[in-house]
């Protein structure tokens, strides 16, 4: 029997404003509890909620993003329920008319180009948190993190592998952070993801009964919990059992899902529109102001990469992955004003491997964009060869300056004056007369070897176009 | 001296014939000798406000005080005051000190009015007879036998017996027009939006709104200057200028119209209560009006309407008082469900948790469409009926409650007779326009009340005819014997 599994993502991602979506507190992570909670956090009685325009406005560059409709009229309801931290018993969210319609994005996914509905996007104040260890049998509540403003973006059920689902997930965590409306931290919380998978008989057109995943705080544990579920869900029904809908939680450290509530234990949310906020009516003018904030997306970025540097669709890809790493490679080219390719290999080669060695954002980068220009100028005019080059790359990274000052403290310029390594290279020449014997009766292999021995010789400084034609010439 | 008006106590402290501290002694004297009988307070706060009384005799000498400043008041208990006991009649917030103020009373404060005290009022603003409150109901000072009105039955009966010389009050669905009716005192219930709600413990947060309860017009319109403006922190508040209410007290009547719903004045409506409420509306045409019948054809749907989205809003505007964070929580605890079901249902009195019910069943699934939406529908028809009215006539005229003052007792087993209290007064908070009621007789040595309604900010207008028509009349002079 073969199966297809049907993913709807809902993602949350945190906004980043200064301060929460309905009050004047900070939002800033990491404070001690209840520290950064007003009255109004706190639904203390009387309090009222005012709208921050600032997450309206990052709402708006989100749906404008995602080619969506930005509603002129979005209004915001109450989701009632019970829990010790949400404070007012019930979440400002929206229901019915949520601040963004229709969009889509697309995907790749092993070289297919696949396009995924957004359903919609919506503004929502967060919960706080229940903290369940280290209370002697209670909990702690810490209501920082409430009212925190979210856009909740729903998707399509669109996505048929967990593959498709990441994809979707990194790109979403890619635009956001492009937009600079989400830090896109995922172990603080401020991009977080809810799954919802069936599986059905490939060729059927009705969807599946579906559970909803929760608990996904990263892109490994979207994958497997999916796949988990999936497996799951098809051993239920080839075994003549049903999947009921329900929700469930993943369990990382036992890689399983198990439920948590079904759909009749289920609260009734009763949703209605919020009496003390009005209606957000946005015009024309607001969303062409908006539209004038929108930096360039990550897709017409990549193509701009290809078109104008002449990048490969795997480099151009590679470098547009955030906003700042491609500011990085940009003003690299900038300053080099030459070879975007050589440019391109040094970013995403040495400097993308010492970065993840050390754990670092590009933003963090000991190297500046203008360092490491300066060090490509010096391949370029012949100061130094690439293999030195890696050489003055380490001690950038490690401070001792730019690449110009290195050079000149360590004594690591290129030798390119001819006399010089044809020294050398009779040097060489006279040291081993019996492999120069074998290489003129025929063992052209023996060449490589010379030129190892030079360059040694040289301390690898000789130029090694100059050091491959002089040799050839001496040992003809 | 407490039989002097707000204006006239003003003039005396501008004249430096009193201070404010002896004024304000004088009334929390009046309120120890008499308010046992009443019980129209919940908390008095003395030592606050001989301090401002002390802040305000400072502001006279130097000459920086406004016209309110060293005037005494009460504040309803629904508005919260820092470091005070704001408990909104409910054993629930017994133990809740507020950490901040309402708008209402940090405007009133930088006024440089004096508070005495926080004023009873039925639990959470729900009720008609100020019978629900947790610390007991309130008497009526014409006849203690009898409720003074609610849900702003404290700050009526204090205002009345004249242990405040002015009050404010919330209006829901007629708390503010309704008790001032009952204990022969006038009240105005501003436009929705013309007073923050910051700071006013919500009850039906798209029906609250806050006014003043005071002995006439001319004091209504002092302290409405006041409370009235737009405010950052209450989305719902209208950025519109407050105009000088006391201006315009005097402007002529002659050419005004006013509309007598039919729908009102029917056979329904007691006969000594027609004749009482004509008798004034004749007063009124003596000054020049032009009275003429108009329709409120829907008006008979206020009630129900109101009972579907008043509980609806309260059901989640009271879901925050939980145990948790502050105000009742139940001893012992076994789990969070016992927490939540203890403390909510100890805590909460049983007209609240009625309502509670009403609301919440009113939204649930399923019944969603039937019960709220058609009543946001029938509330926008309402609301036309008003708009259309408003077309022939400058304001409207109409009994602000079925009759005086019942007994205490008499309708609390009865919800439903109760909620009938307020069949006129509670359409307009659906229709969120302003209307005042005002002395206009007695029946039986109970007072009566006569409410114009009016169109929206039309609060200077209302006044306007109340003042004309205290001019001509002494009701609003009566005082209740024994106080």
């Amino acid at each position: 029997m073969e199966w297809e599994t049907v993913i709807g993502l809902e993602i949350h991602a945190q906004l980043a404003t200064k301060s929460k979506i309905f009050s004047g507190a900070s939002t800033a992570y990491g404070a001690l509890p209840n520290t950064q909670a007003c009255t109004v956090d706190l639904g203390f009685p009387g309090v009222l909620p005012v709208l921050n325009s600032e997450a309206v406005r990052m709402a708006c560059k989100f749906g404008l993003a995602i080619g969506a409709g930005i509603s002129s009229r979005s209004v915001f309801a109450r989701k009632n329920y019970f829990y010790p931290d949400l404070p007012k018993g019930y979440q400002i969210s929206q229901y019915e008319l949520p601040i963004v319609q229709k969009g889509q994005l697309d995907i790749e996914v092993e070289g297919e180009i696949k396009t995924i509905g957004i359903t919609r996007a919506h503004l929502e104040e967060d919960a706080g948190k229940s903290l369940h260890e280290d209370f002697h049998g209670m909990s702690g509540i810490d209501l920082n993190r409430a009212g925190t403003p979210l856009i909740e973006i729903v998707s399509e059920p669109d996505m048929r592998s967990a593959k498709e689902a990441i994809a979707y997930m990194k790109k979403i965590h890619a635009l956001v952070k492009y937009l600079e409306i989400c830090d896109g931290n995922m172990q603080e919380g401020s991009f977080r993801c809810d799954a919802n998978v069936s599986v059905r008989r490939k060729g059927e057109s009705k969807f599946g009964t579906r559970a909803e995943l929760k608990n996904l705080n990263s892109f490994r544990f979207v994958e497997k919990a999916i796949n988990i579920e999936v497996e799951r869900q098809i051993d239920l029904l080839e075994s003549g059992k049903q999947v009921i809908q329900e929700t469930r939680l993943y369990d990382p450290d036992k890689n399983e899902t198990r439920s948590m509530r079904s759909k009749e234990e289920a609260n009734d949310y009763r949703y209605f529109p919020d009496p003390d906020l009005l209606p957000v009516i946005l015009d024309e003018n607001f969303l062409a102001q908006v539209k004038t904030t929108l930096p360039e997306l990550p897709d017409a970025k990549k193509q701009r990469f290809i078109s104008q540097y002449g990048l490969s669709t795997y480099d151009a890809e590679f470098l547009t992955d955030t906003r700042d790493l491609a500011t990085y490679f940009e003003k690299v080219v900038e300053t080099l004003k030459a070879d975007p390719k050589l440019a391109a290999n040094w970013v995403m080669g040495d400097l993308s491997s010492f970065l993840n060695k050390q754990n670092l954002e590009i933003s963090q980068s000991p190297v500046s964009a203008e360092m490491l220009a300066g060090m490509l100028g010096k391949i370029l005019d012949n100061t130094i060869s690439g293999k030195i080059a890696k050489q003055i790359f380490e001690a950038m990274w490690n401070g001792e300056g730019t690449a110009e000052q290195i050079i000149e403290k360590q004594g690591l310029k290129q030798v390119t004056d001819t006399s010089a390594i044809e020294t050398l290279i009779d040097e060489i020449i006279a040291q081993y007369p019996q492999q120069l014997a074998d290489y003129r009766s025929g063992k052209d292999k023996l060449f490589g070897f010379f030129v190892g021995q030079a360059m040694k010789a040289s301390k690898g400084k000789a130029n090694p176009t100059q050091l491959n034609d002089l040799l050839k010439k001496k040992l003809a | 001296m407490h039989n002097k008006t707000l204006a006239q106590l003003s003039h005396a402290l501008h004249a430096k014939e009193i201070s404010s501290v002896e004024l304000t002694q004088h009334f929390l004297n009046r309120i120890s000798r008499f308010d046992e009988q009443l019980n129209s307070f919940i908390t008095v706060t003395p030592e606050r406000a001989l301090e401002q009384a002390r802040a305000a005799d400072q502001r006279l000498q130097s000459g920086t005080a406004g016209f309110l400043t060293g005037i005494p008041l009460a504040q309803k208990d629904i508005f919260c005051t820092l470091g005070v006991k704001t408990s909104c009649g409910s054993k629930m917030l017994d133990n809740f000190i507020s950490p901040y103020n309402a708008t209402t009373v940090e405007k009133l404060d930088a006024a440089g009015m004096v508070m005495l005290g926080k004023t009873n009022m039925d639990e959470f603003a729900m009720g008609s007879s100020n019978e629900t409150s947790f610390y007991g109901a309130v008497k009526n000072p014409w006849d203690l036998k009898a409720v003074p009105g609610g849900s702003s039955g404290g700050s009526a009966a204090a205002v009345a017996a004249r242990l405040a010389p002015v009050a404010t009050g919330t209006d829901t669905g007629g708390s503010i027009r309704q008790p001032a009716a009952l204990c022969g005192i006038t009240g105005i219930k501003p436009t929705y939006g013309r007073v923050s709600r910051y700071g006013m413990i919500a009850f039906a947060s798209s029906l609250d709104q806050g006014g003043p309860m005071t002995r006439n017009a001319e004091d209504a319109a002092y302290l409405l200057k006041e409370m009235a403006g737009f405010d950052l922190r209450d989305s719902t508040s209208v950025d519109s200028p407050v105009p000088d209410y006391v201006a315009s007290l005097n402007d002529s009547l002659e050419g005004l119209r006013i509309g007598l719903p039919k729908e009102f004045f029917s056979k329904d409506l007691n006969s000594e209560m027609a004749q009482t409420l004509e008798t004034a509306i004749k007063e009124l045409e003596k000054l020049g009006a032009i009275v003429k019948e108009v329709s409120l054809p829907n008006s008979h749907l206020a009630i129900p309407v109101y009972y579907v989205v008043a509980p609806a809003e309260c059901s989640s505007n009271l879901s925050r008082f939980d145990g948790v964070r502050f105000g009742y929580r139940c001893e012992n605890p076994k789990d969070l469900s016992d927490l939540y079901k203890r403390s909510r249902g100890e805590g909460f009195g049983s007209e609240v948790k009625r309502r509670i019910m009403i609301g919440t069943y009113a939204l649930s699934a399923g019944y969603y469409d039937a019960y709220y939406l058609k009543a946001q529908q029938i509330r926008r028809l309402i609301s036309e009926d008003y708009k259309k009215a408003f077309e022939e006539v400058d304001i409207i005229a109409a009994p602000t409650s079925p009759t005086p003052a019942f007994n205490l007792g008499e309708k609390t087993d009865d919800p439903v007779t109760m909620y009938l209290s307020d069949i006129y007064t509670i359409a307009v908070n659906l229709a969120g326009i302003p209307a005042l009621s005002m002395p206009a007789g007695f029946i039986n040595q109970r007072p009566v009340g006569l409410q114009l309604m009016g169109n929206y900010f039309s609060e200077a207008k209302l006044l306007n005819v109340a003042h004309r028509f205290q001019k001509e009349t002494d009701w609003h002079l009566q005082t209740p014997n024994g106080f």
